[in-house]
């Protein structure tokens, strides 16, 4: 009988430990999730008609939204673009200063700046860079090659390409910080081991170095692919999503839906859309990454 | 399957990785003027040293003496400031480690965590691009011999000390190299596989003919394994000898003091004679101390201030004038603290050296004989 209320108090004492944490994820994450696609089968309230049920229209209307094609286009250009490129350069610049190299701490400060600076700033300097006529790029094209003035933010060919450009300067900096901290993790003792064994730097890398690296890529690419849905506050900024839809991404369509043109209806619709996406990625690449990756 | 499955025992060795060692051989090893220098600090201070091929040469000090360092240039791993390095006849000053043919094991092992037992050992063939055929049969045997078979598909992680040690080893004699250089394999082991480890090592060395340089602090690992104990103190080589000639004759009263425990009791002369013998230290060690007998005259006398039993014997701290001489009697000597005893020294067990140069003076040896019996 004691036995069982002792169980029972434990019991409590165990839910009043995770009841603060479980009220700010049920609050924060999972009653709005919820919320979102409950909403997503509800019209828009406008006046005097208040919302209602609708079933899948919202769906539907989706789906035949040319807009929403495009920007989920953009949104996967901008993935592809951004993911590999600012994992792929965070890593060079790891193995960089990671060596032994005179005024090492200093470069390692100079590639952590984009990341300390608020993205808001990140996109004024960009946005001098990319300025048409006097701006920097303009300024060495036109010096060097006597290029004319070009619009790089204003085409809708190349608005997006230069966003991706601002966004993989601004990540790699970071990602580099977690690579640099595994490769500090790797013993030398075990680069010796494989010099004695007659092993090049290449093999070295490919090897031993990249293989124990592999958590830290895991982890750095998810959080790329989280950013690339993720960050759109430089688009403000830089392009405001246009010309013609030509930058904007997913999220930031629905932030345009919901709080510019109060379609709130839709608006949720679309953001199932993202959840679902992320959902999907987040799983395989646990799933499929996680089984060929050693964990110390 | 046991942790440690000794090497000699029968069914466990295959001749034919020995026979083919034997046919290489090892390879000698000559260090000539080699010095390192980290800034303003000198680590290895010019030395000169011969290691002979098939040979098994400790390199002991204590730590920060530099034999680590002349170990990991030995390997390539650290540049030569200046001198030469020579494997056999051919000249290995500035080649790089990868080019060098040697193999070494880690005083950390460094086995790569992600791979298996069988990956870590074959790393080196694989990287030379032996075949397949080639490189699993050798994997075979070599698993064989350090008794790893059940375990090649395991990771470094799930293995215990002992077994790691082995697949350090594993990695390091499958290709066969007619050198091989330890880091202090033995360091993070427990006492008892410690002791099996360097039965294990030495069987192994003597079995497969290579060249070994392996770097200890341990006096015990030298002196137990050793054909040749080079003997370090900063910087610098103190002796070169047999584990039997350092002991018996060390050359300097830091080498007297390093090798044997309890360490060699070294007395200032000077005080003890009055000044009629200066500059001069005496060494004896304290199981050459005898209690003066009938037919074993007292040299001199002591009055006991420690005494430590240990089972066999016993270590009994005396109090010589104002120094101090420790002695070592057999089994559990009768005596107690504040006896005067007397003591006789055997004039072949004394060790003389110079007080400034530390150099050996045997041929004053006649000359304190005398002063002693005062």
């Amino acid at each position: 009988m004691t036995a069982r209320l002792l169980q029972t108090r434990e019991w409590i004492h165990g839910w009043l430990l995770v009841l603060p944490a479980m009220v700010f994820l049920f609050a924060f994450t999972h009653i709005p999730a919820i919320a979102t696609i409950w909403h997503s089968f509800f019209s828009t309230p406008r006046g005097r008609r208040p919302s209602r049920f609708i079933g899948v229209e919202n769906y539907e209307k989706m789906l035949a939204d040319p807009v929403f094609w495009k920007v989920l286009g953009n949104n996967l250009w901008f993935a592809l673009g951004t993911i590999p490129t600012s994992v792929a350069i965070a890593l060079v610049m790891a193995l960089w200063v990671n060596d032994r190299l005179s005024g090492r701490s200093f470069v390692r400060m100079a590639y952590f700046t984009p990341t300390v600076l608020p993205l808001i700033a990140v996109a004024n300097i960009w946005l001098f860079f990319y300025t048409p006529g006097f701006g920097l790029f303009d300024q060495i094209t036109g010096a060097l090659f006597g290029w004319p003035q070009s619009n790089l933010l204003g085409s809708p060919a190349s608005a997006l390409n230069a966003v991706i450009v601002v966004t993989v300067w601004k990540e790699a900096g970071f990602f580099m910080i977690f690579y640099l901290a595994a490769l500090q993790s790797i013993p030398v003792s075990l680069r010796e081991a494989a010099l004695i064994e007659g092993a090049s730097r290449w093999t070295i890398f490919w090897r031993i170095t990249f293989p124990l690296l592999m958590p830290t890529t895991l982890f750095v690419s998810i959080n790329a692919v989280i950013n690339s849905f993720r960050l759109i506050d430089h688009i403000f900024l830089l392009t405001d999503g246009g010309p013609d839809y030509a930058s904007t991404v997913l999220l930031f369509y629905i932030y345009e839906t919901a709080f510019e043109y109060w379609e709130t209806g839709y608006g949720a619709t679309l953001t199932v859309a993202l959840l679902f996406m992320m959902a999907l990625l987040a799983i395989g690449q646990f799933f499929f990454l996680d089984r060929r990756i050693h964990y110390k | 399957m046991p942790d440690v499955m000794p090497l000699a025992a029968p069914g466990t060795s295959s001749p034919a990785p020995a026979a083919r060692a034997a046919a290489s051989g090892g390879q000698s090893i000559r260090l000539a003027g080699v010095t390192k220098t980290w800034g303003a600090t000198t680590a290895v201070d010019n030395i000169d040293l011969d290691v002979p091929a098939g040979s098994f040469t400790v390199l002991l000090g204590p730590s920060g003496c530099g034999k680590s360092t002349t170990l990991r240039m030995i390997a390539g791993l650290e540049p030569i400031a200046s001198g030469q390095l020579l494997f056999g006849v051919r000249d290995v000053t500035r080649l790089p480690a990868a080019q060098r043919d040697i193999s070494m094991v880690f005083q950390s092992y460094a086995l790569f965590p992600h791979l298996s037992v069988a990956e870590n050992i074959t790393f080196g063939l694989k990287v030379r691009r032996v075949s397949r055929a080639e490189r699993d049969a050798r994997l075979k045997r070599v698993a064989a011999l350090l008794g790893l078979s059940g375990l090649i598909h395991r990771k470094p992680s799930e293995l215990s000390g002992g077994q790691q040690q082995r697949v350090a080893l594993g990695r390091a004699i499958i290709a066969e190299r007619p050198i091989c250089l330890m880091d202090e394999p033995l360091s993070n082991l427990d006492a008892k596989l410690r002791h099996e480890m360097r039965v294990e090592i030495r069987a192994l060395q003597q079995q497969l003919g290579f060249t070994m340089v392996y770097v200890t602090h341990d006096q015990v690992e030298a002196i137990t394994m050793a054909d040749q104990v080079v003997l370090m103190n900063s910087g610098r080589i103190e002796q070169v000898a047999s584990p039997r000639e350092i002991y018996a004759r060390p050359a300097s009263p830091f080498a007297a003091r390093f090798i044997g425990t309890p360490p060699m009791n070294i007395l200032d002369l000077d005080a003890m004679t009055g000044g009629m013998a200066t500059g001069l230290l005496l060494g004896i060690r304290p199981e050459a101390v005898e209690r003066a007998s009938a037919d074993r005259p007292a040299t001199l006398s002591g009055t006991v201030s420690a005494i430590e039993f240990l089972g066999a014997d016993t270590l009994v701290d005396c109090t010589v004038g104002t120094q101090t001489l420790q002695l070592r009697l057999a089994g559990g000597a009768d005596i107690e603290r504040g006896e005067l005893l007397a003591l006789h020294l055997p004039q072949h067990e004394l060790h003389l050296f110079d007080a400034a140069t530390g150099l050996r003076q045997d041929h004053r040896l006649h000359e304190i004989g005398p002063l002693l019996r005062l």
